[in-house]
């Protein structure tokens, strides 16, 4: 089978002059969950608002199982479903009345048994004709995603779906996810929390200033990503690093007070309880510890590092 | 799920779905939509009609509070199908869900339909409750009803038309307000609603011919009387040629994305 989503050197430009995406070419599968990855401002509200008809593409084109955005636009939007990032209701009407809206305006027949499950499954139903404007924010973010689904979509774009949501509404996202993707629905989600496309995703795409720099199974992602950075405040500043530590590749930091140790979270040793001992045996002292995850920021380092370095 | 869903060449549903969406804002408020437009036509009856009125003479042939009833039916069609028409559209943009209307499978001209459609059909019923209302302050006569209501459907698709212009134009609520009210206005006062243009000395009726309102408010008014300033076909020409005007800017805004497409 093709590919659901088959986007070929796909760029936009703004008015401004700012190339917010350069050249993208990007084929999603059949039923995957697609995580975008990547920092904010890095081009991927842009990316999912070319291919939903919301801004228009400077170059490329997108296929939609076969069908062109432009050209055939009525097929290819018909399949797809957005939640865009900021948060839009009609304010004056009820949840009800806009999700059958959104089925009408995709040209689907009412079913007002589809809209009652939709509803149901977003914990809507017993606000179904309070008027929108008196519902959480939460509500009303649950509120756009019923309005996405109420006709029945085969694609579903999530643009930041748990940005500012709380716990609860985070966690009924996912299980929808998952009842979705089980339902054979096609999700692409973009966050900028490394954790969540971990939880969520099949694959990941990472972007970074409008570039999509890579594009790998989750699993093999994670592992490139696990790093992680050991920190040990010391209890007296150490000169020099005692030939006795080469070993580990620390670095030592803030004028010999903290030592600073880089480890791979996949790798069966990681050399900490190793490096505790020797410490102890060298009378090396300290007053606290922590660990920590590479950040976004690291990875990206680390990513952009690698290629110029394959590339040279 | 049906996959084998396919996409129509006319979305229909789409339309009607706008259309009842809009229609069901203006039934919402439909008392106070109504009551306020009504108040003010009795109040123009009042003073116009009974109080100045009745000094006035005949102007051809018909007494002056039956010949302000046109204008003023025309008045309130004319501004309310702008208003509606441009907030119907405003709106969305302003709250952001107009996200919603271009990741549709929907054409501009499907959009157009529907909300223009919608303003228009308000404007139409706004219409025709002036008029029942002016028939409790005067006898009326209709010497031409289906032109009547070809004059007032076109008049008021025209305006929706020019309403959805604006509201795609405007950024602000201030924006949204100062068309209506810096020129269609004054253009209504001064487009023979409350007098015949003939009535006006030399050049000033010369003038008042390169007002578009005068073509609208004369044709409507011969639809009533029988007679008119200028002549039917004229008037008829003019509302025509200013549909076309409105309908081709809308075909511009949507070919480039003017203000709806980064
Ligand atoms: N309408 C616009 N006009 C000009 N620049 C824009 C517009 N929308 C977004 N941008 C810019 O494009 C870049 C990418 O933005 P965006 O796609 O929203 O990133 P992300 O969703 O990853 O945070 C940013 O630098 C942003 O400022
Ligand atoms: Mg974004």
């Amino acid at each position: 089978m093709t590919a659901i989503l088959q986007i070929s050197n796909l760029s936009k430009t703004y008015a401004s002059g700012l190339q917010a995406l350069k050249p993208v070419n990007l084929d999603i599968q059949r039923g995957e969950i697609f995580a975008l990855l990547g920092p904010n401002g890095a081009g991927k509200t842009t990316l999912i608002s070319v291919i939903c008809g919301l801004v228009r593409a400077t170059t490329g084109s997108v296929l939609v199982d076969g069908h062109d955005i432009q050209r055939d636009y009525r097929s290819a939007r018909s399949l797809i479903g957005l939640v865009p990032q900021e948060l839009a209701t009609e304010m004056f009407e009820t949840p009800l009345a806009t999700a059958a809206f959104s089925r009408g305006l995709f040209g689907r027949p009412p079913d007002p048994a589809l809209i009652e499950r939709v509803l149901r499954g977003l914990t809507l139903w017993d606000k179904r004709k309070d008027r929108i404007q008196t519902l959480s924010g939460g509500m009303k973010r649950r509120v756009m995603i019923a309005k996405a689904l109420a006709h029945e979509p085969r694609v579903l774009f999530l643009d930041e779906p748990t940005a500012g949501v709380d716990v609860e509404l985070r966690r009924d996202m996912w299980a929808l996810v998952r009842e979705l993707r089980d339902a054979g629905v096609t999700i692409i989600l973009t966050t900028h929390y490394i954790e969540e496309a971990e939880e969520m995703a099949d694959r990941i795409g990472v972007i970074n200033k409008g570039e999509l720099i890579l594009v790998e199974e989750k699993s093999r992602l994670m592992a490139k990503l696990g790093s992680k950075t050991l920190t040990l405040q010391l209890q007296d500043p150490l000169a020099l690093l005692p030939p006795e530590l080469a070993q580990w590749q620390l670095t030592l930091k803030d004028s010999g007070h903290v030592l600073e140790y880089r480890f791979d979270t996949n790798a069966e040793e990681n050399g900490i309880p190793g490096l505790l001992r020797r410490l102890h045996e060298l009378g090396i002292g300290f007053r606290d510890l922590n660990t920590e995850q590479s950040s976004l920021e690291d990875i990206f380092v680390s990513l952009t590092g690698k290629r110029a370095e394959a590339a040279a | 799920m049906s996959a084998a869903f396919v996409a129509p060449r006319f979305n229909a549903r789409a339309v009607w779905a706008i259309y009842r969406f809009e229609l069901a804002r203006f039934l919402r408020t439909v008392g106070q939509s109504l009551l306020t437009p009504v108040i003010t036509t009795s109040l123009y009856f009042v003073v116009f009609g009974a109080a100045i009125g009745s000094r006035m003479g005949e102007i051809d042939g018909v007494s002056y509070g039956a010949f302000i009833v046109p204008g003023l039916i025309m008045l309130s069609v004319l501004t309310e199908s702008i208003n509606n028409a441009a907030f119907g559209i405003y709106f969305p943009r302003w709250t952001g869900t107009s996200y919603e209307l271009l990741s549709a499978p929907i054409s501009p001209f499907e959009i157009v339909c529907g909300y223009v459609g919608a303003a228009a059909t308000k404007s139409i019923i706004l219409g025709l409750v002036i008029l029942a209302t002016a028939s409790l302050f005067v006898p009326l006569h209709i010497a031409h009803p289906l032109w009547m209501l070809g004059f007032l459907v076109l008049t008021a698709l025209t305006f929706c038309l020019f309403g959805f212009i604006i509201g795609i134009w405007a950024q602000s609520w201030e924006q949204l307000q100062v068309i209506p009210m810096l020129v269609i206005t004054p253009l209504t006062f001064l487009g023979g609603a409350f007098y015949s243009i003939n009535m006006l000395p030399g050049i000033w009726k010369t003038v008042a011919l390169f007002n578009p309102i005068v073509y609208l408010v004369s044709g409507f008014r011969w639809s009533f009387y029988g007679n008119a300033d200028v002549a039917v076909a004229v008037s008829l020409a003019a509302t025509f040629g200013f549909f076309a005007v409105c309908l081709s800017v809308v075909w511009w805004i949507f070919r480039t994305g003017y203000r709806l497409k980064q």
